[in-house]
């Protein structure tokens, strides 16, 4: 082979390289069950779709939001589409580090020809944000507490409630959520606990609420401790995300059951990194379309019990994949769960939460 | 010799470290109040052994080693009072020299005035008076050896135990230290066994030397006798340069006896270690016991000169003898010119009590 | 051949006249040279791997361009307002907020602002979307008035006061959070009691951190011992065990010590199981202090046995032997011959046992429940969720300083050439 067969050969073959490279497509989730139901409800048949996409898989998405600012700072964007909550999508599109999108642009309709910003409605909370599913932070308890004497937790304020309920309790280790809860079992009105928590008095009366359990509290990081506290006994009672609550109780069989009051809706999406690279845009953009159409939503809900963004989907909702039980009952959406709920207020803790965190964590440390 | 005049004895001591075999196997050994005695052999041969069980890093498998008559076996080290110097000195390297040897003086008890007086003497013994505030690792290698010398014997024990004290030094100091020690030695009349593999070390300084191999003392006497009268192969061997010949006894007669060689030369011998006639037989020869122009000795051979080599003080001249090309004449440089040439056939002769007539080996 | 210097000494040269210390210098330089080429990769590496991203750090803990780069005019224009006045700033500072938000809304570096400002005060990254959102509709003229109708933020003399402190190109802010203070009415003071927090996780940090070196120093000095001592065969399969730890992940060692320690852990049920401990009393062994002391000497125990028993594996038997023969008890062999003698790998193993627990911080947040977590939880917690680099880069630096000031006071008084790795 002479020098300039091999030049072109070695042309050749990185063109071709590079065109395969264009086809894959890297996607930012959670991992665990979360992308498990993601790969069967969207990478899966988007992929027979379409043969010459190549899905990457990438857990980053609890470090997505530092990790695209270092992208961003170094001006080498390797991601294509992020799996990230809410809070997250805002404070990225604050950021400018996540793109923003014309919603009725680049995703479908509903089935019915409902634009999809109508069909999403207000869970789009952000420019940059592609809702996909409600998720809630709600509460387990165990049902074999001897000390209980037969009682059952009925409302949130039980978590408050040494005397009925003693035991361990297990709270994430931040202020969200369980500021708004202490307040609201400290005989705040609902629609009042953010007003109450802007002045420096109702701050100090949730963390008094919060320090009649402090010491009967372990405070969770990764939402697998709490499970795995629940389940060991570890803890009688505490928050998680509904999703990892029905498998422990329905996968694993653990004597654990939901408390649906008060849970806190929050939102799980996808966002598009600012800066991905023009000629990916087409290939991102009939992935996300093609993943957030009101079917494939609906499928989601066949592996984990989250409920789907699109109010079109909820028809669709069906049976649990591989248990085969009805999965309308355990979406944190249903009537029958959703009798008090609370929502999270999204701009508001963008203001607070820095100086929140602060005082919680001094709290934390007294 | 009486009871008390014995500092050590071994009895019947055995040594094994895997149980399979033996590393001493049988040894039986007094040492003298005051004596220099010396435990020479090759390297593996048992010796550093029954220095370290003298010294309580090593106990015995079997027997009984006594210390003034007292059984020590179950006494510690520490308890022994026993002096020793190690192979490598091992001064402790974060204390300075005065320190190493006020360590011994310390751990007894000692005043703090005692204490400086006792080093200072000891320092001066061995002439490092100056060197008191130095670490070891700031001294050369002869220093470190007479500060190691100085902290064995600042405690005043009666016996100090000493393994290849010089191995780690140069040629030239090696042969100063080893008068200084011996001075030392004489002069406080402290009893030293002294562990090493070098055999001129172990002549020039010992009053007894023990010779060891294979777990076993196979002589025990003074420098002389040693290399006079060796009273096996190994001996001869190891201690000085020596002709081998092999032969078969043909004849004794009192403490003579004659030897036929393998190629048919008939020698006279002095019998040492041999049994009766019909033996084979290692003959040993001392190389400066050769005499070139042989009159009036038993033994009178030809030999070719295969190589000379001009040493100064003498000559040595190797030789093709009865089949042994290594035959090693040492000629004394008396001034005159010699008439000797490689290829030459010359006569050379022995008396038969310079010819040991030993055990064979193979 | 020979020339004289000032003081008299005669100067060497060369054949050729050349003072010799010249052509010394000029033959050695070019090996020089020969090793630096070798050396330059790793010398390198180092300047942009370790180098960079600390100055990079440095210079972030202090950098406050933001300000200035997104609200330009508006700045130039503050600094003519006297704050001490009382009063609101006057019409040409809202004329200039209004273009520079006009811009920055366009290339929506508005928000990007506010969550910078909302670091120091809250409410600033809502004040700036909002107004953002809203500036290129405004009607020219009478600014400060519709600047007010859409925030009325902007009508409070403290937004301006806070604005035009944070004005500079470079600001102490972060460092005063990361020591607990903030600017007040009559200059820097300390924060509320119940806002106070990073002083104390970098006491805690230092104490706990001194406490695992002390534990992993007090384990595993007899088993770098016996490394160093026992044959080959039984220190080969001991190696192992000490290196173990290595082998697993964080995460399962972690686990496994919750699955010990917790409440209705193996040690407890052993021990309520043998009477020892009340059912209803069991102890409390991980979420605490505990936890976070006993997990993380677990994890760096290797850390601390590697240097000692490298150290001890040179110290000649003889020594201690030497020490016997010299009429010392096997105590006082130990303890005034080989001890100081591992000095050396005792400092060594310290350092890096003590360094590297100052870093962790995924078993503290695991196992440390709330007063077994460190300062660099909450650097990853700035780094990571806050993105309030910043602030972690200020708590790095005095982490940094720290560390530094620890190795000047080892130095003093061990030496640091008394330091040995292997």
């Amino acid at each position: 082979m002479n020098l300039k067969t091999l030049i072109l050969a070695t042309t050749a073959t990185a063109m071709f390289a590079g065109t395969a490279m264009a086809k894959d497509l890297t996607i930012v989730s959670w991992g665990g069950a979360y992308s498990a139901s993601q790969n069967n409800a969207y990478h899966k048949p988007y992929m027979e779709k379409n043969s010459d996409v190549n899905i990457i898989n990438d857990e980053s998405s609890p470090e997505a939001v530092a990790k695209l600012r270092a992208m961003n700072e170094a001006g080498n964007i390797t991601w294509d589409v992020v799996d990230v909550v809410a809070s997250d999508a805002i404070r990225l599109c604050d950021e400018g580090l996540a793109m923003e999108i014309d919603h009725d642009e680049w995703l479908a309709p509903a089935p019915d020809g409902t634009p999809a910003s109508e069909d999403f409605g207000d869970l789009i909370v952000s420019d940059c944000f592609i809702p996909q599913i409600v998720y809630s932070t709600t509460f387990g308890y165990r049902t074999d507490v001897e000390e209980w004497g037969g009682k059952e937790p009925q409302d949130i304020c039980a978590v408050f409630d040494l005397e009925n309920f003693p035991g361990t309790r297990t709270l994430e280790k931040r202020p969200i959520n369980n500021l708004e809860w202490a307040l609201l079992c400290d005989g705040v009105a609902k629609e009042d606990v953010y007003d109450v928590l802007e002045t420096d008095a109702g701050v100090d009366r949730a963390f008094a609420k919060l320090d009649t359990i402090k010491d009967n509290t372990i405070w969770w990081s990764a939402a697998a401790e709490a499970i795995q506290s629940l389940a060991d006994g570890e803890a009688v009672i505490g928050s998680s995300y509904n999703g990892r609550l029905f498998s422990a109780i329905v996968e694993q069989d653990q004597p654990i059951k939901m408390l649906w009051d008060a849970q806190v809706f929050d939102l799980d999406g996808w966002i598009i990194p600012a800066g991905v690279s023009e000629d990916k845009l087409p290939l991102i953009k009939d992935y996300i379309r093609f993943a957030t159409d009101t079917q494939r939503l609906a499928d989601q809900a066949k592996y984990i019990s989250y409920g789907p963004a699109r109010k079109s989907s909820a028809p669709l909702v069906s049976k649990h994949a591989t248990l085969g039980i009805e999965m309308a009952p355990h979406m944190p959406t249903d009537p029958a769960n959703a009798t008090n709920t609370f929502l999270y207020n999204y701009e508001w803790w963008a203001d607070y939460r820095d100086d929140l965190d602060a005082k919680f964590q001094a709290w934390l440390s007294q | 010799m009486s009871e008390k005049d014995i500092i050590v004895s071994f009895s019947e001591v055995q040594k094994s470290y895997d149980g399979v075999s033996l590393v001493v196997k049988n040894l039986n050994l007094d040492i003298q109040r005051g004596e220099f005695l010396t435990m020479l052999g090759p390297s593996g041969s048992g010796k550093t052994t029954c220095l370290m069980m003298l010294a309580g890093f090593e106990t015995a498998t079997h027997g009984e080693i006594y210390l003034n008559g007292r059984p020590i076996n179950n006494v510690p080290p520490h308890k022994r009072g026993i002096g020793m110097v190690f192979q490598n000195y091992a001064l402790f390297p974060h204390m300075t020299v005065a320190e190493n040897l006020a360590f011994p003086l310390q751990v007894r008890g000692m005043s703090k005035a005692e204490q400086e007086q006792k080093v200072k003497r000891a320092l001066e013994m061995v002439e490092l008076g100056a060197f008191g505030n130095r670490r070891p690792a700031q001294l050369s290698g002869g220093q470190q050896q007479r500060v190691a010398v100085a902290r064995a014997l600042v405690f005043e024990p009666e016996l100090v135990l000493m393994d290849e004290p010089l191995g780690a030094l140069d040629k030239q100091l090696r042969e100063q230290m080893q008068f200084e020690i011996k001075h030392i030695h004489e002069n406080l009349g402290v009893s030293v066994v002294y562990v090493t593999h070098d055999q001129s070390e172990a002549l020039t300084m010992s009053d007894r030397i023990a010779v060891f191999n294979d777990g076993i003392i196979q002589q025990l006497s003074g420098p002389d006798d040693l290399y006079e009268d060796p009273q096996n192969s190994f001996v001869a061997q190891f201690i000085g340069e020596n002709n081998k010949l092999e032969g078969k006894v043909t004849h004794v007669n009192g403490s003579l006896c004659d030897v036929e060689l393998d190629d048919g030369t008939k020698l006279k011998a002095d019998k040492v270690n041999v049994n009766g006639v019909g033996d084979r037989t290692t003959l040993s020869l001392r190389p400066e016991r050769i005499e070139f122009e042989p009159q009036g000795l038993e033994n009178i051979v030809k030999g070719r000169i295969e190589e000379l080599i001009y040493l100064g003080d003498h000559i040595r001249v190797r030789m093709d003898v009865a089949g042994n090309r290594e035959f090693v004449v040492k000629v004394r440089n008396r001034g005159q010119k010699r008439e000797l040439a490689v290829g030459q056939m010359v006569d050379i002769g022995w008396a038969a009590d310079d010819c040991k007539a030993l055990d064979f080996v193979q | 051949m020979t020339d004289t210097t000032a003081n008299g000494a005669p100067v060497l040269t060369t054949q050729d006249g050349t003072p010799l210390k010249v052509s010394l210098a000029r033959a050695l330089r070019r090996e020089k040279m020969r090793s630096l080429v070798l050396i330059a990769p790793l010398l390198i590496f180092i300047l942009i791997s370790f180098l960079a991203p600390i100055a990079d750090m440095l210079f972030r803990s202090v950098e406050n361009r933001i300000v200035a780069d997104t609200l330009p005019q508006t700045v130039a224009a503050l600094s003519a307002w006297d704050a001490s006045s009382g009063e609101l700033p006057g019409e040409d500072v809202y004329a200039a907020l209004h273009d520079d938000l006009v811009i920055a809304a366009e290339e929506k570096t508005h928000t990007r602002l506010g969550s910078r400002l909302n670091y120091e005060l809250s409410g600033m990254s809502s004040l700036f979307r909002k107004t953002g959102r809203r500036v290129d509709r405004m009607d020219e003229g009478n600014y400060k008035e519709q600047f007010i109708d859409i925030d009325k933020d902007w009508g409070d003399v403290e937004t301006w006061l806070f604005l035009k402190r944070y004005s500079p190109k470079y600001t102490p802010g972060y460092f005063l959070n990361a020591v607990d203070a903030e600017y007040g009415v009559e200059g820097i003071k300390m924060k509320p009691e119940d806002e106070r927090i990073y002083l104390y996780l970098f006491w805690r940090t230092m104490f706990l951190s001194m406490l695992i070196t002390g534990s992993c120093l007090l384990l595993g000095y007899p088993v770098a011992f016996l490394l160093a001592n026992l044959p080959l065969r039984y220190s080969n399969l001991l190696m192992i065990l000490v290196l173990l730890p290595f082998w697993t992940s964080l995460l399962v060692r972690t686990s496994a010590w919750k699955v010990l320690l917790q409440q209705q852990g193996v040690i407890n049920d052993t021990l309520v199981w043998l009477g020892v401990v009340d059912d209803l009393n069991r102890l409390v062994m991980i979420n605490n202090q505990t936890g976070t002391i006993i997990a993380m000497t677990h994890i760096l125990l290797p850390f601390m046995i590697l240097p000692l028993y490298s150290v001890m594996r040179t110290i000649s038997p003889s020594y201690v032997r030497a020490a016997k023969s010299l009429g010392a008890t096997d105590w006082t062999a130990f303890w005034r011959v080989y001890f100081p003698q591992t000095i050396p790998g005792i400092g060594a193993g310290a350092i890096l046992v003590f360094i590297l627990s100052i870093g962790y911080y995924i078993t503290p947040e695991l196992v440390g429940g709330t007063d077994g977590i460190f300062i660099s939880n909450r650097i990853a917690y700035h780094i990571s969720s806050s993105l309030n680099w910043g602030l972690a880069a200020a708590l790095g630096v005095i982490l940094l300083s720290l560390v530094l000031l620890l190795f000047y006071v080892y130095d003093k008084i061990v030496g640091i050439d008394n330091v040995k790795l292997g």
